[in-house]
Formats: C-alpha cells, sequence, structure tokens
C-alpha cells in the first residue's frame, strides 16, 4: 500500500466526517437543550438537500459565480431552520413532559409525514445537484487526483466549529443555550422564557442540518432515503460524542470518517458494522459518551407508563378475547386474502406483544425489537435455503436465533437506562440490518432470499393459518402468563423502582438481561411464521420502519394493558392493508396518525375501551 | 454478640472526607438515631452499612459476619431491611401487591415463569400489613394512598425479608407532623417485640427524643458525641453545633461593619 | 400588608406523595430582611422553592408586589422582580463567571441604576480576578458569591436566598453576610433560609422559625437571642 493513496484516503474521511459534524451538531444541540432526540433531524438534512436542488440551479442561472452557488446554499439552511421552528411550535412544545418513548415516536411522525412531502413535491426520481463553480476541478495530491469539492468540505467542519464556537461564547443566546444544556430550570429561575430559547435552539439546529444537507448536492442526488441513512450516522456520533456535546461530536465524527475511510480497506464488508461496533464499544466504557455528563437521576414518584397492576380478565374482557379467537378460526371461511391478512395480524401481534413485555411490562425502550423479529426470519430462512431442512427444525431455530442475539446484545443494553438504552437498541438492530444487507453471499444482501416454504402438509394457506394460530396464540398465553406471574412481576417493580427492587434482594440488570432475551425469542418465533408466511426473507425485516411499526402497534393498542398491543396490532395492520393500496400517502397518513396518538390518544384503544366501560357502569 | 459493628468507616468524595473513622455498635432490639446538620455525612454512613457506598476504609459486620462492600441485594439477603427518605415502593402494584413481591424475592421466587404471582404469599403479606396497621387498605393501589400509609407500606416492605436490621432514612420526612409520631412508635414496638435493631437518621428531634435508646451526633463526618438522649441534649458541644456558632466572630465582624 | 413586597398565605406543597408545607404564612416588607430558621428538613428550602415557581404550590397564595404570583412559570416570577439564590448553588460550571452573570442580566425597571458586573465586581471583589474562569475552577466560596451576584444581574427587588453560610469558611460566611447587608442598603428586600443563628442575627432584622412546614415563631432577632426555650425547642436539638 502506498503513502500517497493512504493520505488521500484520510482525506476523504476527513470530509465526510466534516459533513457529518456538521449535521450531528445540530441533533447534539437541540438535545443538550429539548432533551428531545430527533428524528426527524434526518428529514432537515434531506429538505436541506431537495431546496438546494431547487434553488441553486435557479440561482447559477442568473449569473455562475461560486458566490451565488454558496448563497444558495445559506438560503436553504435558513428555509430548513424556518421548518424547524414550526415543528418546534406545532409539535415539540406539547410533548416535553411526555415520556421518550412518545418523544422518539412523534419525531419519527414526522419523519414520515416528510417521506411524502417530499415525494408529493419533488417526486420519486432522485435530482441530481449542479457541481459547484469554481470547485469542480481535482487537485492533484502526491500524484493522486482528489476533487477540489471534497478540500473544500474538509475546511468546512472546522468553519462550522469554530462558528459555533463564537455563537456559543460571543453572543447572549449562545451562552444561554449552553446555560440551558447544563440545568434548564434555573435558566428558568433566572427570568428566561424557555420557550423563545427552546424556538431559537431548533432554529439552530435544523439550520445545520438543512446546511449539510445543502453541502452534499455536488456530491450525492437529492433522494428520498437520504433522511433515514444519515440519521443513524448523526446519532452514532452525538451518542458517542456525548449527547449535547458539540467539541464531543466533533471527535466523534472525526473518528467515525477515518474508521469508515480506513474500514472499507481492511473490512469491506462490514464498516457498518466497525461503527456500531464503536458506539456500543464506547457506550459501555463511557456510558455517557466521551465528552457527555450523566443524567442528573431523578427520584421518580410518578406513576410509569406502562402496564399497571394487571388484573385477570374480567366477563367482558373474556369476552372480547373469545370472540377474537373466534374471528380468527373462522377466517378460512372467508376468502384467501382475509386468510392472509389474519395470519400476518397474528405473527405481528406475537412480535408486538413481546415487545410490550419489555416497553411495557419492563419499562425497558426498545426502539430496535425488529432485529430479533428479522434475525428469527433470517435463522428460519437460512436454514431452509441454505441448509434444506424442512421448516419445523427451522421454526424451532427461529426463537433460538431472535434469542441468541438477544442474549447477546441485551447484555450490554441492560447496563444503560433511558435514550441511552433506546439508542443502543436501535444501534444493535443497525449492525444487525448492516451485516444482512452487506453479508451478499449468505443472505442475498439488498433482495434477500426466496423458496422459504412450509413443509408440504402445511403448503396450504388455510393450514399454515391454523398452525401459526396454534403457536402464536399459545405463545401469547404463555407470555401472558409470564407477565402475571414471579418474573413478570419483578421485571414490573424494577422498572417501579430499581432502588426498592434492590433493597429486597433482587439482582435488577440480570433480572432485565433475561426478560430482554425472552422477548427476542418470542420475537424471533414471530419472524420465523413470518418468513414461511412470506416465502421470502428480506432485509426491511429488520428495519428501523419495521421497529417503528411495532412500536405503532404498542401505542394504538395501548401500552398501559397486557393484551392492547394484541388490539392494536390488529387495528394496524388491517388499516395499513385497507388504506395503503387505496392512497399514494401511506407514511403521511400514518405519520399524522402516529403524533395524534401521542398528543391527544397516548392510552390507545386500550384505554378508550376503559373509558367506555367506566362510562357504562 | 453486637449485632451490627461499624469500625472506622471512611469515604472520600474528591477532596472532601465526608466521614472519618466512624465507629459504632447496635444490639437487636436497639434503636440507634443519627443525626447531624446538613452535610454531616449521615447518608454517608448510612449507605456504607447498607452497601450502596463502598467504604474507603473500615468494616462493617452483621452479627459477627463483614458485610463490607456487599451489594444492597446481597446486605438484603443478610437479613437487612430497609426504607427511604423518599419512600421507596412499587407504585404500579396494589398495597399487599407490594409487599407480595417482596416476599417473593426473599424466597428467590423471582424467576418463576407461571404460577400467579398475586396468588402467592398472600396470608403471610396480610399478616405483615396487619402488624404495621394497614391491612385494611390492601387491595388498594399504593399510588392513592396518603404518604403516611405509604411509609407504613414501605416498613412492612422491609420486614418481608423477616430482617435482623432496619435501617431507616428520615422515617417521618414528608409526613404530616401528626403521623410521625404514630409511625415512630410503631417501629418501636416491633424493634423491641422482636430484637431487630434500627439504625435511623432523622431530622425531627421529637421522634429522636422519643423513640431513640442511643443517639450519634456526626459533624463534618465525624462523631463528636454519643450517648442517651439525656446525655446529648446535655452536651453543650452538640448545641453550639446546631446553632451554628463556628461563624460567630465573622458575623459579628459584617454587623459592625455595617453598622 | 401594605408595604409587604411579599405575602404567603396557606402555602402547602410537596414532592410527589410526600408533604412537606402545611400551610406556610410568611410576609416580608420593601427593604427587609428576615431570617427563615429552623432545623434540616423543616421546610425552609421547600418554602422558598414553592414561591418562586419552581415547585407548584399545592395550596395557598403568594403574592409580590400585590400581584398573585402562584403557579407562575418560575421565569415570569423573575421577571417580575424576585430573584433566587438556591441551596445547591446551581452555578453554570461549564460557563466563565462573565457568562454567569451574563445569563442572570435583565434590565432594571425605570429609574434604578442596573447592576453591572463592575458594581458586582466592588462587592465580590474575589470574582474580579476570575471573571474568565471557568465556575467549575472556582472554589466553594467563590461560588455562593457568584450565585448571589448571578441574582443580582436580574436587578430583582427581592431576594430568596437559600442557606447562604452552609459548609463555608468564617472568612467567607462574613463576605456572605457583607453581601447580603449590602443588598439591603441598596434597598433590595431579602428572605434568607438559615441555620447558623449568628448568620441570622448579623444580617437580620426579623426571624421565622418553621417547624414541620408551619411557622411557629415570629419575632426580632433580639428576641430571639434572648429566649432560650424557643431556641430549645426549635433550633437545637
Amino acid at each position: 500500500m502506498q503513502w500517497d493513496f493512504l493520505l488521500v484516503q484520510s482525506l476523504s474521511g476527513l470530509a465526510s466526517a466534516s459533513s457529518l459534524f456538521v449535521i450531528a451538531s445540530g441533533l447534539t444541540i437541540v438535545f443538550g437543550v429539548t432533551r428531545i432526540v430527533n428524528f426527524a433531524h434526518g428529514s432537515f438534512y434531506m429538505l436541506g438537500a431537495y431546496i438546494a436542488v431547487t434553488v441553486v440551479p435557479w440561482l447559477l442561472e442568473i449569473d455562475r459565480s461560486p458566490w451565488l452557488f454558496f448563497v444558495g446554499v445559506l438560503v436553504s439552511a435558513l428555509a430548513v431552520g424556518a421548518l424547524g421552528v414550526l415543528m418546534e411550535m406545532l409539535l415539540l412544545r406539547r410533548i416535553y413532559r411526555v415520556p421518550e418513548l412518545f418523544q422518539l415516536l412523534a419525531t419519527f411522525g414526522v419523519v414520515l409525514i416528510v417521506q411524502d412531502l417530499v415525494l408529493l413535491v419533488w417526486g420519486p426520481v432522485d435530482i441530481p445537484g449542479p457541481r459547484a463553480p469554481g470547485l469542480r476541478h481535482g487537485v492533484v495530491i502526491l500524484d493522486q487526483r482528489f476533487p477540489a469539492y471534497e478540500l473544500f468540505l474538509i475546511a468546512v467542519g472546522p468553519a462550522v466549529l469554530g462558528l459555533l464556537w463564537l455563537l456559543m461564547h460571543r453572543t447572549r443566546f449562545g451562552v444561554l443555550i449552553r446555560a440551558a444544556t447544563q440545568d434548564r430550570e434555573m435558566v428558568g429561575a433566572l427570568g428566561v422564557n424557555q420557550a423563545m430559547l427552546f424556538t431559537g435552539t431548533l432554529f439552530l439546529g435544523a439550520a445545520l442540518a438543512g446546511l449539510g444537507g445543502a453541502l452534499q448536492i455536488p456530491r450525492v442526488s437529492a433522494n428520498s432515503q437520504m433522511d433515514l441513512s444519515i440519521i443513524t450516522e448523526a446519532f452514532v456520533v452525538t451518542v458517542i460524542g456525548g449527547m449535547g456535546s458539540v467539541p464531543g461530536a466533533f471527535i466523534a465524527a472525526l473518528l467515525i470518517g477515518q474508521l469508515q475511510a480506513f474500514g472499507v480497506l481492511i473490512f469491506p464488508k462490514i464498516t457498518l458494522v466497525l461503527v456500531f461496533l464503536l458506539m456500543a464499544v464506547v457506550l459501555v466504557i463511557k456510558p455517557w459518551g466521551l465528552l457527555g455528563k450523566p443524567e442528573a437521576a431523578a427520584g421518580r414518584v410518578v406513576l410509569p407508563e406502562g402496564i399497571l397492576d394487571p388484573r385477570p380478565l374480567d366477563r367482558a374482557g373474556k369476552m372480547l378475547a373469545a370472540l377474537g379467537l373466534a374471528a380468527v378460526l373462522a377466517l378460512p371461511l372467508l376468502d384467501a386474502y382475509a386468510v392472509k391478512v389474519g395470519t400476518e395480524v397474528l405473527i405481528l401481534a406475537l412480535a408486538a406483544f413481546s415487545l410490550n413485555f419489555l416497553v411495557g411490562n419492563g419499562g425497558i425502550v426498545s426502539f430496535g425489537h425488529a432485529a430479533y423479529f428479522g434475525l428469527g426470519a433470517y435463522g428460519a430462512g437460512l436454514l431452509v435455503v441454505k441448509a434444506g431442512l424442512p421448516m419445523e427444525p427451522a421454526l424451532l431455530a427461529a426463537p433460538i436465533a431472535g434469542g441468541a442475539f438477544a442474549a447477546l446484545f441485551g447484555f450490554f443494553v441492560v447496563r444503560l437506562s433511558g435514550i441511552y438504552l433506546a439508542m443502543l437498541t436501535l444501534a444493535f438492530a443497525q449492525i444487525a440490518y448492516a451485516v444482512v444487507f452487506q453479508w451478499v453471499e449468505v443472505t442475498g444482501g439488498d433482495n434477500g432470499l426466496v423458496g422459504v416454504w412450509p413443509s408440504r402438509w402445511a403448503a396450504s394457506r388455510e393450514v399454515y393459518h391454523y398452525l401459526v394460530a396454534a403457536v402464536t396464540v399459545a405463545a401469547i398465553i404463555l407470555l401472558r402468563r409470564v407477565i402475571h406471574a414471579p418474573f413478570g412481576a419483578t421485571l414490573r417493580a424494577a422498572r417501579d423502582s430499581a432502588q426498592r427492587a434492590d433493597a429486597i434482594g433482587v439482582d435488577v440488570r440480570t433480572h432485565r438481561w433475561l426478560g430482554f432475551t425472552l422477548a427476542g425469542a418470542a420475537a424471533g418465533l414471530a419472524g420465523g411464521l413470518y418468513a414461511f408466511s412470506k416465502g421470502s426473507i428480506d432485509p426491511t425485516l429488520l428495519g428501523i420502519p419495521m421497529s417503528v411499526d411495532f412500536l405503532s402497534m404498542l401505542l394504538l393498542g395501548g401500552i398501559q394493558s397486557v393484551l392492547g398491543p394484541v388490539a392494536g396490532t390488529a387495528a394496524f395492520h388491517a388499516a395499513k392493508d385497507f388504506f395503503m393500496p387505496l392512497t399514494d400517502h401511506w407514511r403521511l397518513f400514518l405519520g399524522l396518525s402516529i403524533i395524534a396518538m401521542v398528543l391527544v390518544f397516548p392510552r390507545g384503544l386500550a384505554g378508550a375501551w376503559d373509558t367506555l366501560r367506566r362510562r357504562r357502569a | 454478640m453486637t449485632l451490627l459493628s461499624a469500625e472506622g468507616l471512611t469515604k472520600r468524595f474528591g477532596g472532601v472526607l465526608a466521614a472519618k473513622d466512624v465507629s459504632f455498635g447496635l444490639e437487636g432490639g436497639e434503636m440507634l438515631a443519627i443525626i447531624g446538620p446538613n452535610g454531616a455525612g449521615k447518608s454517608t454512613t448510612f449507605n456504607m452499612v447498607g452497601g450502596q457506598l463502598r467504604p474507603d476504609a473500615g468494616r462493617v459486620t452483621l452479627a459477627g459476619q463483614d458485610i463490607t462492600g456487599m451489594p444492597p441485594r446481597a446486605v438484603c439477603r443478610m437479613g437487612v431491611g430497609r426504607t427511604f427518605q423518599v419512600a421507596q415502593t412499587f407504585l404500579s402494584f396494589s398495597v399487599i401487591g407490594n409487599v407480595q413481591m417482596a416476599l417473593i424475592a426473599h424466597h428467590g421466587q423471582t424467576r418463576m415463569l407461571l404460577p400467579d404471582a398475586m396468588a402467592m404469599h398472600q396470608d403471610a403479606a396480610l399478616a405483615l400489613l396487619e402488624r404495621v396497621g394497614m391491612a385494611a387498605q390492601a387491595d388498594r393501589p399504593i399510588g392513592e394512598l396518603a404518604y403516611g400509609d405509604v411509609k407504613r407500606v414501605e416498613l412492612a416492605i422491609a420486614l418481608a425479608a423477616a430482617p435482623r436490621l432496619l435501617l431507616m432514612d428520615e422515617p417521618t420526612a414528608g409526613m404530616a407532623p401528626a403521623e410521625r409520631s404514630a409511625l415512630m412508635a410503631l417501629v418501636a414496638g416491633i424493634a423491641r417485640a422482636e430484637r431487630i435493631g434500627v439504625l435511623f437518621t432523622e431530622h425531627d428531634m421529637d421522634a429522636v427524643f422519643a423513640h431513640a435508646d442511643r443517639i450519634l451526633v456526626l459533624v463534618r463526618g465525624e462523631i463528636i458525641a454519643r450517648g442517651t438522649p439525656e446525655e446529648v441534649r446535655a452536651d453543650p458541644e452538640v448545641q453550639r453545633v446546631y446553632l451554628g456558632h463556628s461563624g460567630t466572630r465573622a458575623a459579628e465582624r459584617a454587623r459592625r461593619a455595617h453598622g | 400588608m401594605a408595604d409587604a413586597v411579599l405575602d404567603v398565605a396557606g402555602l402547602r406543597a410537596g414532592y410527589g406523595p410526600a408533604e412537606v408545607l402545611f400551610g406556610v404564612e410568611l410576609h416580608l416588607a420593601r427593604g427587609e430582611v428576615a431570617a427563615l430558621m429552623g432545623r434540616n428538613g423543616a421546610g425552609k428550602s421547600t418554602t422558598l422553592k414553592a414561591i418562586m415557581g419552581l415547585l407548584p404550590p399545592r395550596a395557598g397564595s403568594v403574592r409580590f408586589a400585590g400581584q398573585e404570583i402562584a403557579g407562575l412559570a418560575p421565569f415570569r416570577i423573575a421577571r417580575l422582580g424576585l430573584g433566587y439564590v438556591p441551596e445547591e448553588r446551581r452555578i453554570f460550571t461549564d460557563l466563565t463567571v462573565f457568562e454567569n452573570l451574563e445569563v442572570g442580566r435583565r434590565a432594571p425597571p425605570a429609574g434604578r441604576a442596573p447592576w453591572t458586573p463592575e458594581r458586582l465586581f466592588e462587592v465580590f471583589p474575589n470574582l474580579a480576578e476570575m471573571r474568565h474562569r471557568r465556575a467549575s475552577a472556582m472554589s466553594g466560596g467563590e461560588q455562593q458569591m457568584l450565585t448571589i451576584a448571578r441574582t443580582l444581574m436580574g436587578n430583582p427587588e427581592a431576594v430568596l436566598l437559600d442557606e447562604p453560610s452552609e459548609g463555608l469558611a468564617p472568612v467567607i460566611v462574613e463576605q456572605m453576610a457583607d453581601a447580603v447587608l449590602r443588598m439591603k442598603a441598596e434597598g433590595i428586600a431579602v428572605l434568607v433560609s438559615e441555620q447558623n443563628l449568628d448568620f441570622a442575627a448579623a444580617v437580620a432584622d426579623r426571624a421565622l422559625i418553621l417547624e414541620k412546614g408551619t411557622v411557629r415563631w415570629q419575632g426580632s432577632i433580639a428576641a430571639l437571642e434572648a429566649d432560650e426555650d424557643v431556641r430549645r425547642a426549635y433550633l437545637t436539638v
């Protein structure tokens, strides 16, 4: 290997680090002040790119000067900043005090809405941007050509860091931001209106994301996948650097830029894995990131958001459950399509139920539960397709695969709490996704694998439906039983007060780990059943949208209730199945629904059912 | 044999000596109070006994067994029950459910996957609630109780582990004044009847002087006085510390300067 | 009372299910320094937090300069001219001394000379020498001065001062007492919570004794110093 090659490699690492820092700095500033992890930050980045590919060419029509290019980039950033203000005033202001899970979901709702709006406005085709006048040439460095625009990007990161430093140290607004990052309440007690400060912070944060997006247009076409691909990287940078720390984000971006640039040379297949692995290692050694500060632990004496005192089903509840079960068994009397939807509902209900075992019962907010669902599916699918095993042993392997990975990842996850725990579950899910996506020889990569069919006896839709019904209903009954049993009660107790659980002799961490593993195994079983119902597997089974679908099912059903998620899954999946073919704007609809649920309907269907019954009584 | 013995407990946080060579003993059935101004090292001492903090030096033994530096869950299994300054209960459980949970943990049954948790140990839980006067409220959600009653339930939870020693951090904090002496009388009654040793910190001097057998006065991490309530009350050093005469001359000077 | 800058009646507050204040009654006259005394856990800090809105009052009324402020957000209360100095100091340790003062800066009411960093450095000469130092590198006493100076930057009409002498060396305590008397000289009313009788005697005109969440005794400092029974009942063991 040549020195000049290494240098160029390192330079391109610096260029991507620089871009990543610009974006992540906005995310970390917004988190520092508002304590909200803003999923929509990636959407701001994407909007920055789309606005720039619209505005910049228009400006360049007037005059092809480098200056107008950068004016266009800045205008795009400011426009995105204004959208950030809009989001703060319309949404964030209403959710500063709700549990983290709801905050994450609500901002993810914005992600979905923006995705569809972008398609509406700009269409589905990628839009290439103009190259920057004056920076189109290559520069020769040690005999290697290196694009001038990349060199320019390398300078942008430190420049933004410098400007942010000036803003943070030389303006009243910046000083207030730093003060609020440390102690919001005290800033209020000194007479500062937090609402104004938060709005201003969102402007700054969104504008930085928009700037990051606008600066990308000479390198990549504006496309509708930009948001989720950047947001996970920005999360990782923020978490490694320490949430709320701008210098931390800078260091983390540099680390990741170099890791990616050189990782490609050594492990070309698993660069993404390296990045998330770095994050996992940092979080385990320094749970608050490189330059982060521990959250002031508040002695909680409020009712937790989740399952409360689970009681045995009353008569109305039993009747409802029996009715549901009868409907499931009667579905084959209807048409084949109803059977297909019914089978999927049952499978997803098991996955959602297992997630609520963690979230609602254990207070462990997992944002990457699809990983275990997907790994179960791949565990079963690979055995069939690659090893030629029949369905029965493959289905047995599914929960083992889900459980084994949940045990591995969970070992690290249960060491954290709150938002860091959620971020780590997301990171592990992305690791699993990346491996499945990139390991083409084994997993089939993006296309996945086909030919995951049930054994001959279960090949008909109806028989497979009954098989799924038997397995999922048994598994849900069993898990429900565990919730009522000492193990489930212990998880609930540790969620209510870890301190009290410790003082009565409970090893909280070990119980949480076992719970995580059990939920992973149940999700893996669901995944295995899903693979055979579709006949194929692909990476979307492990993706963030899948995890969010599961969480939406919980939210719709009501995370306070034991069986709510089952009802939530039925309603969610039926609605999705019904509306999706009818509309091109399913995500818009879903995003608005998620936000509406968080704002006005946080207890879901089960909550509505309770209210209805209490009104009758 | 002495039930609890602390020898030379020392703890440093950064440059601050939070506890310096703290030693004391406690017998079964005895109530020992630790008092002192804010920042005197009461909580530090307490947490070193309960396992929340590991001492830099010194030893804690329970009935002759060394428990220094054991985590709280292990200390609990050795027979130590604990209540907290802000009552820690399981808010999503009923009153009796809280005590049942403690009994399940005490019997090492927390990993059982099938039996109905709320059908277990019902009689024992009810008996414990009876002892703290809360049996009538057994089925109410604990979140609905008045705070004084929550503290009683917390005591029942601590008793579920059949403790030899109770650690109570400000047992009456946050309670209405009228409820306080009733709770302390209850604790003292149980302690004496069952030969349970009670180590507690407390700001309410009425509670301390009415119910403690012996008192330790801690100031800046050091024990400056110990003895019966009468002895401590008569100690001029204790009076001086509580009125904070340490800044006397400084304050006088300031007063004169401003005429 | 007509001349009261602060009038509290029937104030109840607590944390979650825990109740701490059971109907506190107190008033503070314009330009007066009153000491709120009592043992640990009597509810002194809670009273100040509830007045400031940091802990929402559950019942009762808090009137500041004639206006009801119970239930208002802390920033609104601060803007009306009530300053708060917390017991834990809550200095922004990542910020410099100067920046800490900047966070507290608010324009004064018309016709009053504003507090400026330069004026504050006269009162707290130690701070002047370290104006660009990070607050995390300051001693406890220096931080205590900074937290008072920061509140004064808001040009308050009255200040709630929570346990200013706690844990400080005598020479710093003297400077604290100096600072309180300087505030008084500027016409600022101060309600100072305090356990140290000597400190209270040095700065306050009047004492109120809080026990178990209610005011049990009030009177002049001289009367308190003369009355051993009251002291024994409420302040010592």
